[in-house]
């Protein structure tokens, strides 16, 4: 896909799921909506990765370490393929396979995830795998920025550092909001690009609501360069909903009648205008 | 007598020479663990995490889940309290089939105190699906571990000491089988089931309160989970009586464990253990005695139980 073709897709994913949590009256739909254009990227242009490739062991690997948003995981999923629309419909209902969460359950999910902070070490287990195996599969791992506040996530820093895992990218939905509030008065993250290069790792910024920009940041990866990868990816939460955008209560708020519709409405506004 | 730490690496070893999938993962632990060998032996099967217990676990959840046969080796008290929520999600819950080497464990660290005890192991990880645990009593049981876990399908917690003990087994002449007890004497007035190093013990009192006249079973109970259930169930019907052992807290562990299996058709049970509380300050053997889960402290509870 082009980037035309996959901010298409994304505006279609952003969509679909606003219907998945609208139905389900389930979900963490700010951090959702912040995240979903790169996750769109991955699987649709950026990951080798199909539901023929679930098992391969040269597929590329994708750990949400922000598991509450599994909601955008399990839209991207169903757009390529992976689950039924079927399967994503039972969101929230009782005995689901699916959970609010990543489970293994679901086909093309790696890791159950949701407790923050250990999709990184995860990733760094898989990415020295592929060393010691010698295979030239990539490792992808998304984190959230109110995530950063677990310590874990660092100790995982220093070991990316120090066994060179340039196979390795791990992101960070640089969306400023975490369930309290601004990220800066929470627990303050200064720059964060500072902190990560300190760590050793090989760091880029980019915008996460512009799907040119994830394109071109993703192609820059040098990944023989000896250094795990950072990405910085600013986004906005709530993204594409304009009144969820940018507020911390979206979080985990969820529409009642009238705004879903109006939240439907602008998403197939947005869909309109790329398709014309 | 041999340590046990010792037999499992050296065990370990002998196998990932043979298995290049089989990895060891540690956390500044190589010497504690005896896990020197095998990194210098090799390097490219070992991960030195540094003192970043959290990270070893989710380290050793991906290398699991990319197909390595993955042990996480270091001081017990570490794993199951300060990587707990790894544990918990990344290996139980994620069915990553990691098998984490405790050693030191217990009260094996003796006057170093509570801060390196781990006497709520089996409490916590018994109620973790997806997680098996297993304390072997000595050398020859823990070699015969190691063989049994390098492709056991799911994740498990051993637990082994710090010095060199006894042997329980004299020689490889006996079987060990995932989630089966091991009947080491026969009785008919009171069973003793122990789990790790006061199996040892319970063998001696075993033998020293059948000299007295009290006929007695001991049960190697090396499995807690998955655990032998009609073993118990068995003693239970077939002696009436029942003492535990336990280097582990009373809450939680192998006493409360043997409580819930007999519940419902009861006999007398009686629990030894560490209570609820800070363990006395001593070396292991003064700690086992002050306790009452050393082999002298196991008869005159024994003969006290059987009195009543």
């Amino acid at each position: 896909m082009n980037v035309k073709e996959l901010t298409l897709q994304s505006a279609k994913n952003r969509k679909r799921l606003m219907e998945v949590v609208y139905n389900a009256k389930a979900g963490h739909i700010g951090g959702d909506l912040s995240c979903l254009n790169v996750m769109t990227a991955l699987y649709s242009a950026i990951m080798n990765i199909s539901p023929e490739q679930v098992k391969d062991p040269d597929r590329d690997r994708f750990i949400l370490s922000k598991g509450h948003c599994v909601e955008a995981l399990y839209t991207v999923l169903e757009s390529r393929g992976f689950m039924a629309p079927s399967l994503t419909n039972t969101l929230g209902q009782f005995g689901s396979v699916l959970s609010g969460h990543p489970t293994i359950e679901v086909p093309g999910i790696e890791v159950n995830s949701g407790a923050l902070g250990h999709g990184l070490s995860i990733g760094v287990g898989v990415a020295i795998a592929a060393k010691m195996d010698k295979r030239n599969y990539k490792t992808y791992v998304m984190m959230g920025d109110g995530e950063q506040g677990e310590g874990s996530i660092y100790e995982a820093a220093m070991a990316g550092h120090q066994y060179k895992l340039d196979n390795l990218v791990a992101i960070i939905d640089r969306n400023h909001l975490q369930i309290s509030g601004n990220t800066e008065d929470v627990m303050a993250l200064d720059s964060i690009d500072a902190r990560w290069s300190a760590f050793g790792w090989d760091v880029k910024e980019m915008n996460g609501d512009d799907m040119q920009s994830i394109m071109d940041t993703f192609a820059s990866i040098d990944f023989n360069n000896g250094k795990p990868h950072l990405l910085v990816s600013n986004t906005t939460k709530g993204k594409g909903v304009s009144y969820m955008e940018n507020v911390a209560s979206w979080h985990h708020g969820m529409p009642n009648e009238e705004q879903y519709q109006q939240a439907m409405k602008e998403l197939d506004e947005a869909i309109s205008q790329l398709e014309n | 007598m041999f340590a046990c730490r010792k037999v499992f690496t050296e065990t370990l070893l002998q196998l990932a020479q043979q298995d290049k999938d089989i990895v060891a993962v540690t956390t500044d632990a190589r010497g504690s663990v005896t896990l020197g060998d095998f990194a210098k032996a090799l390097p490219q099967q070992f991960v030195e995490c540094g003192i970043a217990e959290q990270d070893a676990v989710g380290i050793s959840a991906g290398l699991a889940h990319s197909g390595k046969k993955t042990f996480v080796c270091g001081p017990a008290c570490f794993y199951v309290a300060r990587s707990l929520e790894q544990v918990k999600v990344d290996l139980a819950y994620s069915r990553n089939p990691v098998k984490i080497l405790g050693v030191s464990g217990g009260v094996a660290y003796g006057a170093l105190g509570t801060t390196h005890h781990s006497l709520h192991d089996m409490a916590v990880l018994r109620c973790f699906p997806g997680m098996s645990i297993c304390l072997p009593c000595d050398g020859r049981q823990t070699e015969k571990l190691v063989k049994v876990l390098v492709d056991y399908p799911q994740a498990c917690y051993v637990r082994v000491g710090r010095a060199a003990v006894p042997d329980v087994y004299e020689d490889d002449n006996f079987t060990f089988e995932v989630g089966k007890a091991n009947m080491l004497m026969d009785g008919k007035d009171l069973t003793i089931i122990a789990v790790g190093e006061t199996v040892y013990h319970a063998k001696q009192a075993g033998i020293e309160l059948t000299k007295q006249g009290i006929s007695t079973r001991v049960l190697d109970m090396a499995w807690i989970k998955p655990c032998d259930r009609e073993a118990v169930l068995k003693a239970a019907r077939e002696t009436g009586r029942i003492i535990t052992v336990e280097e582990h807290s009373k809450c939680g562990g192998l006493g409360e464990m043997v409580c819930g299996i007999v519940a419902e058709n009861p006999v007398p049970v009686r629990i030894l253990g560490i209570p609820d509380e800070d363990a006395i300050h001593g070396t292991n053997k003064e700690i086992f005695h002050h306790y009452g889960i050393d082999a002298e402290g196991i008869v005159k509870s024994a003969k006290d139980f059987c009195r009543k």
